[in-house]
């Protein structure tokens, strides 16, 4: 009942709560509501994939600091592409301990699947961690291969012949490999697997020709300046580079970048005060030394956003990715 | 080599520090008693335990997870051969000889046999895994999509010795499982598939364990109910008995199957190394290949120390086998590494090809560990047989509502969805019904592990051939994995023909369950 | 009814299981698609259409009078064991559909840890005809123990339904919030 009254003022200190999150100062503004249970912290992907290693890590983070006074319960929904999971998180609507861990398959998903009844814009911004990066890499092995011309070149000569790898159907490493495929003019064949990790080794293995990964799944096979590298990057579908010496699509003048998100999401219907309290939450996670460690380990980019700002960023995002995938021809 | 040596001594100064000692008694304790859990495997003993890893400094995390993993690995046969519930897919086929024996009242052996073989399966394949890491890494690197499923099509073929008499009912069995496994979600064109009825609870698709816990929970709870109503209430379980005379035995009878032991231990090495395929594979191809290699396989199936020994032992060396890419590669080769991959990462490190070099403390470190781990594991485990036992001693009436309770947890807790426990219950009640009437469950409960991992890799392989089944078999791994497994998968077909051609009726006895 | 009976209205059940299989898998293309081999529902629809074969096939031994099942005219449930089986089966149902509920009238079900004492009750007074002493200390323990083991220690949540509030003061009391 505590958490019902005054939504709409809670609404608006939401708001603001966004501009109070750098400096960190709403943990005491929002002092009245505590979870009463361990909160439930679903997962749109399986475990050992890398939504659930963020997820896992988040919460030792808050195991550890002690950041909040009950558990925070990974539960994992992988099914149709976080079909399950967008779906699960709808029927807990205004659920103050149910929250979840997004990927851009929170775009995606619905957009390819409107039976689903899922508006994005229903669920509660509480943060985004991160954005992942994506660059494209190809084997070691290809020596005569050092850049995107290069690149292009031997993928044009090799037609339906040349194998990109990549995380499941109209997933983003697809987005990008039809990327590529329109803009330079090449016919590169698109193969699924299950798993960044497992895409990193196929290319490793030699048994795929190129990957649009991301470098924290295909670091275990490239280290700048080591010799025993495996795999190397082209190019990064980020706006500022990555790695010394590789370039970044809009250097290469191409006005085009490319992030997946990695943010939480409360239930539709939060209270208000629940969802400044998960905002004071994570903030706590995102400030902390491990988190911001992990970010420059893993090269996430892309600042906390809460809030309005977040939903904001969710519906430009969305029009993006409705573009995208009806170029794709995925949806009409 | 000395090298190896100098360094594995090293790692011992590590393992065997009292602390890191005491992580390593403690989660071999922890990790038997979830692994004997129906329903709760080394996945969950690890993804739970993974948070309170934060209290310690990493190699001491590594090694408390890894022996929660090696301790589960033995604790899943706990569970198969008393309850006739595999706790973790690994685990199938230890219930196919090891209930038996515990219906015989014979449950002290086949646990002693379990304990026995699962510490040789370790030792062996950590011996392996000390000396030969780095080229088989590269090994496991090129291992693609057709080489996988060249694997699971080995895999298939010691199906064949699995099934009932009844052919017909068998490749129902199969088909139903291979069925089942492809609901859910189309990984190559990313449609929903089999969603039916509509219901969100199918798109996760069938977790093996509703499945498994289904039939051989709920269904062999409704058996047993039935068969203790005719007999009066007796039953042989609580015949078993921990004495020493009865030990010596059983470890005497051990020993005398020391070729099958070991020659599984180095299969589910190898297979545990690949990528894809995990223990499971390795324990079924051990139980296929221990079949072939006895005097006596008519005893198969109706508890034989050979069938409990030769998948005990290749799955826990799967395990082992399955940190080497975890470690050299930075790949998971299992779930319950791709946890303890996220779990490196969280405490700093980089798996990867450079950890050897890097972190020489940490990875040293474990190595030894596992050797220690499975010691321990070993003894824990055999001085837990008595408890164990007497659990059977206890009045069915009392221990089936027990049983079940775990079997409800167990069904609801892998994906926390009322609808799988649903699901589980029907399986159960259909899978008893089915049982009656002589349709071999086993290997549908094989093929919904298999399924997920032969489909893919079919349909990745012929994408990347544009369709041309050659590329199975002009690969220099998997041309010659497949034209083993195509032999071995239409050898007994060959021999029926024969048979029916000259007038016999088909179907040798040989009966998985 | 007898085992024949039996294994005849199985098979016919299982035929029908394995049509419907295959009606449902050829929602996406079941046949061989150039360049990508087989379709998204080629494999659920041709090892289904392999389920109805053999179905057919079990039937025609059926009607053959193939192999001891068919042949079997004994009753499918021994006089006196159709009973303990199906007294436990329902239970079962009753316990699952009681956590929940079904979805009918708003029945918001009274989770695991209302209805696990209520089956452990039957099952041990009625079914096992232990002492009302051994079946409440049993009713109690079980629960109790399962709540602390896989709530408490391992952190699986399992659904309580309406019983939520006690719960929470629990958690209050346990995480001293």
């Amino acid at each position: 009942m505590l958490q019902r009254r005054g939504r709409t003022l809670g609404f608006a200190l939401g708001t603001v709560g966004a501009a109070a999150l750098t400096a960190g100062l709403c943990s005491a503004a929002f002092a009245e509501w505590k979870p009463q249970k361990p909160i439930e912290f679903v997962v749109m992907a399986g475990k050992g994939g890398g939504a659930d290693k963020a997820v896992r890590f988040m919460q030792s983070i808050i195991a550890k600091e002690k950041l909040a006074p009950v558990p925070v319960i990974p539960v994992n929904k992988p099914g149709g592409s976080g079909a399950e999971a967008l779906v699960y998180m709808k029927g807990k609507k205004g659920d103050d301990h149910t929250i979840m861990f997004t990927l851009n398959s929170f775009y995606t998903t619905p957009l390819r699947q409107p039976a689903l009844g899922v508006d994005i814009t229903e669920f509660t911004p509480v943060m985004r961690m991160a954005e992942d990066t994506f660059c494209l890499w190809v084997n070691t092995d290809k020596k005569d291969i050092n850049s995107v011309d290069d690149f292009v070149k031997a993928a044009k000569a090799a037609g339906k012949k040349w194998i990109m790898a990549g995380t499941g159907k109209a997933s983003e490493d697809n987005l990008l490999t039809d990327y590529l495929n329109t803009t330079y003019g090449l016919d590169m064949k698109y193969v699924p697997y299950k798993g960044g990790g497992k895409v990193a080794k196929e290319l490793a293995g030699n048994n795929a020709n190129s990957t649009v990964n991301n470098p924290s799944e295909q670091e275990p096979f490239y280290k700048t300046g080591d010799a025993k590298n495996k795999t190397k990057p082209l190019a990064c579908f980020t706006p500022e580079p990555i790695y010394d010496g590789v370039p970044t699509f809009k250097d290469l003048g191409k006005d085009f970048v490319y992030f997946m998100q990695r943010s939480v999401v409360g239930a539709p219907g939060m209270s208000a005060e629940a969802a400044a309290y998960y905002q004071d939450l994570f903030t706590k996670v995102f400030n902390s030394k491990d988190w911001q460690n992990y970010r420059t380990k893993k090269k996430l980019q892309g600042e906390a956003l809460s809030g309005d700002k977040l939903m904001a960023y969710w519906k430009h995002e969305n029009e993006v990715h409705e573009g995208m995938l009806k170029e794709m021809g995925a949806i009409k | 080599m000395f090298e190896i040596l100098g360094l594995l001594v090293q790692g011992f100064g590590v393992a065997l520090q009292p602390f890191n000692l005491m992580l390593i008694i403690l989660g071999c304790g922890v990790g038997l008693f979830i692994g004997a859990m129906p329903g709760l495997g080394s996945v969950n003993g690890v993804a739970i335990l993974l948070p309170l890893t934060f209290l310690v400094p990493p190699d001491g995390a590594i090694i408390f997870l890894a022996a929660i993993y090696y301790g589960a690995m033995y604790g899943g046969a706990v569970s198969s051969i008393l309850l006739g519930i595999p706790g973790a897919s690994t685990a199938v086929a230890t219930t196919f000889d090891g209930r038996p024996l515990a219906k015989q009242g014979l449950a002290d052996k086949a646990l002693t046999t379990a304990a026995l073989a699962s510490f040789v399966g370790g030792t062996i394949s950590v011996i392996l895994f000390t000396f030969f890491a780095p080229p088989l890494a590269h090994v496991a690197l090129t291992f693609g999509a057709p080489e996988e499923f060249s694997l699971m099509m080995l895999a298939f073929a010691t199906f064949v010795g699995l099934g009932g008499d009844d052919i017909a009912k068998t490749i129902f069995s199969i088909c139903i499982g291979l069925v089942l496994a492809a609901v859910g979600l189309d990984i190559m064109s990313g449609a929903p598939r089999l969603i039916f009825g509509d219901l969100p609870g199918f798109m996760h698709g069938i977790n093996f364990l509703v499945l498994a816990i289904g039939i051989y929970g709920i269904g062999e709870m409704l058996w047993t109910v039935e068969e203790n109503a005719r007999a009066g209430g007796k039953s042989m379980l609580s015949e078993a008995n921990m004495t020493w005379e009865r030990t010596k035995k059983n470890v005497s009878e051990f020993t005398g199957t020391w070729k099958i032991t070991s020659l599984s231990s180095v299969l589910g090495y190898f297979v545990g190394i690949l990528p894809a395929a995990g223990a499971t594979p390795g324990s079924l191809m051990a139980y296929g290949i221990a079949k072939q290699m006895v005097k006596n396989p008519e005893k198969f199936g109706k508890g034989a120390i050979e069938g409990v020994a030769a998948p005990e032992a290749a799955n826990n060396a799967a395990s082992t086998g399955s940190m080497l890419p975890m470690l050299t590669l930075g790949i998971p080769g299992s779930p319950t590494t791709a946890i303890l991959l996220g779990g490196m990462v969280i405490w700093g490190l980089e798996p990867g090809p450079r950890l050897f070099s890097s972190n020489p403390d940490f990875v040293w470190g474990l190595i030894a560990s596992l050797y220690a781990a499975n010691v321990f594991a070993l003894i824990l485990n055999v001085l837990l047989i008595p408890a164990f036992i007497w659990v059977l001693k206890l009045p069915f009436t009392i221990l089936a509502p027990i049983i079940l309770t775990l079997c409800l947890v167990g069904g609801y807790a892998p994906t926390q969805d009322m609808h799988d426990l649903w699901l589980m219950l029907v399986f159960g009640i259909v899978g008893y019904l089915l049982r009656k009437l002589d349709y071999p469950v086993a290997p549908a409960v094989l093929a919904i592990v298999l399924g997920p991992l032969a489909e893919p890799s079919l349909r990745q392989s012929l994408l990347i051939s544009g369709g041309d089944p050659m590329i199975f078999f002009n690969r220099p791994y998997s041309g010659p994995i497949m034209v083993v497994a195509l032999i071995l998968l239409f050898m007994p077909a060959f021999f029926m023909a024969y048979r029916l051609i000259r007038g016999g009726r088909p179907g040798n006895a040989t009966s998985g369950v | 009814m007898t085992v024949r009976t039996a294994e005849l209205l199985m098979g016919l059940a299982l035929a029908i299981l394995s049509a419907y299989f295959m009606w449902k898998s050829a929602e996406l293309p079941i046949m061989w698609v150039p360049e990508v081999g087989p379709g998204g529902g080629s494999w659920p629809f041709w090892l289904s259409a392999a389920m109805f074969g053999s179905c057919i096939w079990i039937l025609i031994n059926w009607v053959r009078r193939i192999g001891p099942v068919a042949n079997n005219e004994e009753p499918f449930f021994e006089p006196g064991l159709f009973a303990p089986v199906a007294y436990v089966a329902g239970a079962l149902l009753i316990c699952v559909a009681l956590i929940e509920g079904i979805g009918v009238g708003g029945f918001k079900g009274i989770g695991f840890y209302g209805s696990l004492p209520l089956f452990l009750i039957f099952y041990i007074r009625f079914m096992g005809k232990h002492s009302w002493v051994a079946t409440i200390a049993a009713a109690i323990t079980i629960p109790v123990v399962t709540f602390l083991f896989f709530e408490l220690m391992l952190n699986i949540t399992l659904p309580k339904g309406m019983t939520e509030p006690l719960f929470l003061k629990i958690f209050a009391l346990y995480y001293g919030l």
